[in-house]
């Protein structure tokens, strides 16, 4: 099995002439700084090289540069649509090397804000292609949509983008008395917006004329390209973290991992909004079934001590102040941690020298892989299709680049 | 990695020969050194063999070991779809030749993830169609993420104007 050269599908008349257009860096269409060198037949997209990096920020650079925790915070700055999936993601593969499990209800706090954050990546993901493609009502409505969700973000974390709420060991705090109520109120407008978009959009002619057939993805380029989340599921093949490879507490609740079949863009939107639905019966179980107990796990050497401790006696002092100047002493070793992200497989792949910081870490983007199947999804495409395929992409400059 | 309780390294052994350099696992991770010139060969048999069916790269990266007799480490995860099975496979590569096998003619997502590797480490990929710099822009100096790059040292394409050396005050 080897990869044949990709063949260009459209036929080139030699008598035309190739146009060279570049699109972007900044262009009003692409939310996220990226260019594209398009060759052009007429409105027909020949080739397209596609350079991304403009919002590299040395994330795994900083992160040797800090003690495990203080990476937490870059954390938040990956995808910064659904920062708290990163959180949970860096402190499961820190956990992972330290050998420890969180307690019971830690998991279902990070599940239940797990899938929330996807919801609100989703949502960001469909409203803007709608509003992209003409249907400015759906994206409108479905951003109202995520500011309810962000509001629950809000009053779980005290902030709606830059989180940090994961700890290794555990969660900063629980959640507030009423957040049961919030979210129950939240979901039940968050359906009413569902119901209208699902009328406004996926039975729409017109929008369906503009996504179904275009950027055709075989499932076999998919896998070859290492694509993971909604874009290798709309082909077809049934591969979710939460399901295949479960963590946390994801084997406890009834879900299924909607597929496509044909792996055009009409079917990475849909998964996507039936992944929806599937992420608000989970957060719905989860809030049945939450256990009672603490929600970090108690060993001074990973988890910071109460502020009442460290005021009022010496060993809480000297805890507090070795944890933050040495850190939080991981084993030697190494360790890949992956998650189902708003857009596929996120992985950290961690290594530690024994010191209290990281020795490497190396975040596995899902949507920079995405980007790297972009070039060829493009081909054949016509230019005002660019924008849909880009979108269904859904990249995210603070993770693509990092 | 975690989900069934067997280990797959005997097998993977096995199956690779002596390619396989050394084995270990830790975390629940499974981890396989092979030789730097049997690279491209130990990633096709396991992607083809039709017990273990490796069919996804999820990651490739490097690791700077700076200091050790062999500097750098090329890391690769892969993932069965089929058996549901992980495995981390590693080459050393040296610095004074630091080239590896490129992974392109097996999987399509290698272009991207060996072009970061090669921006960030300096790692050349032999047979790479297309090895340029990704994240970084193309008069960049250097490789950022090797350990004697200085973490704070700046290479603005347009020179930085100090602000105060521009009769700036604070109010």
């Amino acid at each position: 099995m080897t990869v044949q050269p990709s063949t260009v599908p459209v036929e080139v008349d030699a008598t035309d002439e190739i146009m060279e257009i570049q699109m972007g860096p900044s262009h009003p269409a692409t939310h996220g700084t990226v260019k594209f060198n398009l060759k052009l037949d007429g409105e027909v997209v020949v080739d397209c090289d596609v350079e991304v990096g403009y919002l590299h920020r040395a994330f795994e650079k900083m992160a040797e540069k800090g003690t495990w925790t203080q990476v937490i915070p870059y954390t938040d700055r990956l995808n910064y649509v659904s920062p708290l999936i990163n959180n949970v993601g860096y402190a499961l593969a820190v956990e992972k090397l330290l050998g420890v499990e969180t307690p019971e209800r830690c998991q279902y706090l990070r599940v239940v804000m797990s899938e929330i954050s996807r919801i609100a990546d989703h949502l960001t993901c469909l409203g803007m292609a709608a509003q992209e493609a003409g249907g400015q009502t759906a994206g409108f409505l479905m951003v109202e949509a995520r500011e309810m969700l962000w509001d629950i973000v809000e009053a779980v974390t005290g902030a709606r983008v830059t989180v940090s709420w994961c700890r290794v060991g555990g969660v900063t705090h629980d959640f507030p008395p009423d957040l049961d109520g919030r979210i129950v109120t939240a979901f039940d407008h968050l359906r009413a917006i569902l119901d209208d978009c699902d009328k406004l959009l996926t039975r729409n002619r017109i929008f369906y004329d503009r996504m179904a057939g275009i950027s055709v993805l075989s499932q076999e380029d998919a896998v070859s390209y290492g694509l993971t989340g909604p874009l290798l599921r709309s082909t077809g093949f049934s591969y979710d973290v939460r399901k295949h490879q479960p963590y946390l507490v994801y084997d406890r609740f009834d879900f299924e991992v909607p597929v496509g079949t044909k792996g055009d863009n009409y079917d990475r939107f849909y998964v996507r909004f039936l992944e929806i639905q599937q992420s608000i019966r989970i957060v719905e179980q989860a809030m049945k079934q939450l256990p009672g107990g603490p929600v970090k796990i108690t060993d001074p050497r990973i988890v910071l001590p109460e502020k009442r401790e460290v005021y009022s006696n010496i060993e809480g002092l000297m805890n507090h102040f070795k944890l933050i100047m040495e850190g939080i002493k991981v084993p030697r070793g190494e360790a890949y941690q992956a998650v189902e992200g708003g857009n596929g497989e996120l992985g950290f792949y961690i290594v530690s020298d024994g010191s209290g910081r990281p020795y490497r870490v190396r975040v596995r983007p899902p949507c920079f892989l995405g980007m790297g199947a972009l070039g060829e999804m493009m081909r054949g495409i016509m230019i005002a299709d660019i924008i849909t395929t880009f979108g269904m992409i859904n990249m995210i400059g603070g993770e693509c680049d990092r | 990695m975690g989900l069934n309780a067997d280990p797959i390294l005997p097998r993977v052994k096995e199956i690779l020969g002596d390619a396989v350099l050394d084995s270990h696992a830790q975390a629940g991770d499974e981890t396989v050194v092979v030789s730097r010139d049997r690279w491209l060969d130990a990633h096709r048999t396991l992607r083809e063999h039709p017990e273990l069916g490796f069919d996804f790269l999820m990651d490739l990266t490097a690791v700077d070991r700076l200091g050790e007799d062999v500097r750098f480490e090329v890391v690769t995860h892969l993932y069965a779809s089929k058996t549901r099975r992980r495995l981390r496979l590693k080459a050393r590569v040296p610095e004074n030749d630091p080239a590896i096998a490129s992974l392109c003619p097996i999987w399509k997502g290698a272009n991207w993830l060996e072009r970061e590797a090669w921006d960030m480490f300096g790692v050349r990929f032999l047979e790479h169609p297309d090895l340029r710099r990704i994240l970084m822009y193309e008069e960049f100096v250097g490789h950022p993420l090797r350990k004697d790059y200085p973490f704070d040292k700046r290479q603005p394409l347009i020179p930085e104007r100090d602000p105060i050396e521009q009769g700036w005050k604070p109010s």
